[in-house]
């Protein structure tokens, strides 16, 4: 009796555990059930090329027009932009603060990167709209400062900590031996790490650009905030742009259920979607690399 | 100090402060045109409060193997790390004392940091090769001391691997990661290294602990061969090699250098009771 109570108890626990560690899993499966259904619809409407590739989203016009270039564009301009600061500066930050830092500054600094990464997004937009915006303005003479290059410096912002944290774990990884032997044969600090280091923590480094490109991809309200969210093709990075992700969170509200408006925001997430989990699956080819070595 | 004439007791009062180094055998006298390329001189050093070494006095004649024996924690390698100032690297280390090379002070300023380690390189107790290719590990040194480039850099690896034995096996692997080959090659390469720089003096530490008996032979061959053209001082755990492959011979003992004379003398006749019950496996 008393034993098939324990049993009991131990198969329930057994489960409950099992279900625990496959409910990402499950959730995983019926976002993208869920998403493919609602956005598969759209398709009834428009071809996928079409909606991939054409160039004007009037959603609301009638006959709609859902082309989402602009927004991919958008989106990949704001991106490229912000990965062109935070990559440099962040890998940068990486090797002062793992390498050269004195050991006092270095807890200050990696303190402060961590509560630049817990800062809201939407405060940083905030601070994007009162302070950034005007300032572009004024001082490049545009029309407007809401810009892509406003979204692309907000989201390296909120970049730089994931590309410093990651990266500057993939330097402390590289064995102590390949600097002692640079240094014993009588390499500079900086020859060390330019040409020993570098190449140790190369791995590490791509995955935490990667990651970073994850978190910008898919940031949305300081963007939403800071871009004008203009849907045109843009011609600089000086011009209003909107984001697939502004996007879907600007018009999900005053999108009717049903209509092909509606269908193409879902369709809309499942690109996001795909674009993320490409990203993180390529991080994580090279996060594993440079753990097998 | 008198630098001259290789007796550095002639006019330094301040060693007869210190009775427990038995000054006799330390250093050696060397016989006529043979010279000392190293010499430390009272060498003090600290980690924090720990007394790692305690008025060490040595000197390595040039072209000849000196060995380090003693059992671990002793500090035979921390006076090996002495003699390219490795132990900078170390936060909160206090050294004094003097240690010459070629008769310069390498304490004595700031100095030329990679010009020193460039001529006293160091080989390590696991093989480190970069994460690079062969011709890479092997290009790294002359790249960054702008020794060579080019045609000429090729040729400097090519001579650099044969002088370990490597160019035979590995000329068509050139452009391989250096990570590829095995704990032999590896710890040849990091040798191979120190050819190419041209170094004058090459400090192995336990360069054999992490190889098998077979490569470990191998390598005291490659010592013995290296002899002519290299100082070398070894730090080893095995007293054998050390009886096998040294000229000269120090014992250490909790930061002393307790003993240091010619190897036979050493291993046949030490003087020092202590050195005596660690050769005969008393102790260690």
């Amino acid at each position: 009796m008393k034993r098939s109570l324990r049993r009991a108890k131990e198969f329930a626990l057994e489960r409950l555990l099992f279900l625990s560690g496959t409910a990402s899993v499950v959730f995983v499966v019926l976002i993208f059930v869920f998403l493919l259904r609602e956005g598969a619809a759209v398709f009834g409407h428009v071809s996928l090329g079409h909606f991939l590739g054409a160039k004007f989203w009037y959603p609301i016009s009638s006959p709609a027009k859902l082309g989402i270039l602009p927004l991919i564009l958008g989106s990949l301009l704001v991106t490229a932009g912000a990965l062109a600061i935070a990559v440099p500066l962040g890998i940068a930050a990486a090797f002062y603060i793992a390498e050269v830092a004195p050991k006092r500054l270095r807890t200050v600094l990696k303190s402060c990167v961590e509560i630049l990464s817990a800062i809201p997004s939407v405060v940083l937009g905030f601070l994007g709209i009162t302070l950034l915006v005007p300032f572009l303005k004024n001082f490049l003479g545009l029309p407007t400062g809401l810009t892509a290059f406003s979204g692309s410096l907000m989201l390296a912002f909120m970049a730089m900590p994931t590309i410093i944290t990651i990266s500057e774990d993939a330097i402390n990884a590289v064995p102590r031996e390949y600097k002692e032997g640079a240094v014993a044969l009588g390499a500079t600090h900086w020859q060390t790490l330019v040409r020993v280091v570098i190449h140790g923590a190369f791995p590490g480094i791509i995955a935490a650009a990667m990651l970073g490109i994850g978190r910008v991809i898919g940031e949305t309200m300081a963007v939403m905030m800071v871009t004008g969210n203009a849907a045109v093709i843009p011609r600089t990075i000086f011009e209003p742009v909107r984001t697939l992700t502004a996007t879907i969170a600007a018009e999900m509200g005053e999108a009717a259920q049903g209509t092909p408006h509606y269908h193409a925001l879902f369709a809309v997430g499942i690109v996001l979607f795909l674009i993320s989990f490409a990203i993180n699956l390529t991080a994580d080819l090279f996060l594993n690399r440079g753990k097998k070595r | 100090m008198n630098r001259k004439t290789g007796d550095m007791f002639a006019n330094s009062p301040e060693l007869g402060t210190c009775p427990r180094v038995l000054r006799p055998t330390n250093p050696p006298e060397f016989g006529d045109g043979e010279k000392v390329k190293i010499r430390a001189e009272n060498l003090n050093l600290w980690y924090g409060d720990f007394q790692a070494l305690i008025d060490v006095t040595m000197a390595v004649r040039e072209k000849s193997i000196t060995a380090l024996i003693g059992s671990s924690g002793c500090g035979k390698s921390t006076l090996l790390r002495c003699l390219n100032r490795m132990n900078d690297l170390i936060d909160d280390v206090r050294i004094e004392g003097s240690v010459r090379v070629d008769g310069r002070d390498i304490y004595a300023s700031a100095g030329d940091l990679p010009a020193l380690r460039k001529k006293v390189g160091m080989v390590f107790q696991r093989p480190n090769p970069f994460p690079l290719s062969i011709y890479e590990n092997v290009a790294f040194g002359p790249r960054v001391h702008h020794q060579a480039k080019g045609g000429e850099l090729d040729g400097l690896v090519e001579e650099s691997l044969r002088a370990v034995d490597l160019w035979d096996v590995l000329k068509d692997r050139l452009r391989e990661n250096a990570l590829k080959l095995s704990l032999e090659q590896k710890q040849r390469l990091c040798i191979a290294r120190l050819a190419a720089v041209k170094s004058e003096v090459v400090l192995m530490d336990e360069p054999c602990s992490a190889l098998d008996p077979y490569a470990t032979m191998k390598i005291e061959d490659l010592m013995r061969l290296l002899k002519a053209k290299f100082t070398i001082v070894i730090v080893t755990h095995n007293m054998q090699q050390a009886a096998r492959v040294s000229d000269e011979t120090g014992f250490m003992l909790l930061g002393e250098l307790v003993e240091f004379g010619a190897t036979t003398d050493i291993f046949t006749r030490p003087r020092d009771k202590r050195t005596e019950d660690y050769i005969t496996g008393r102790f260690g």
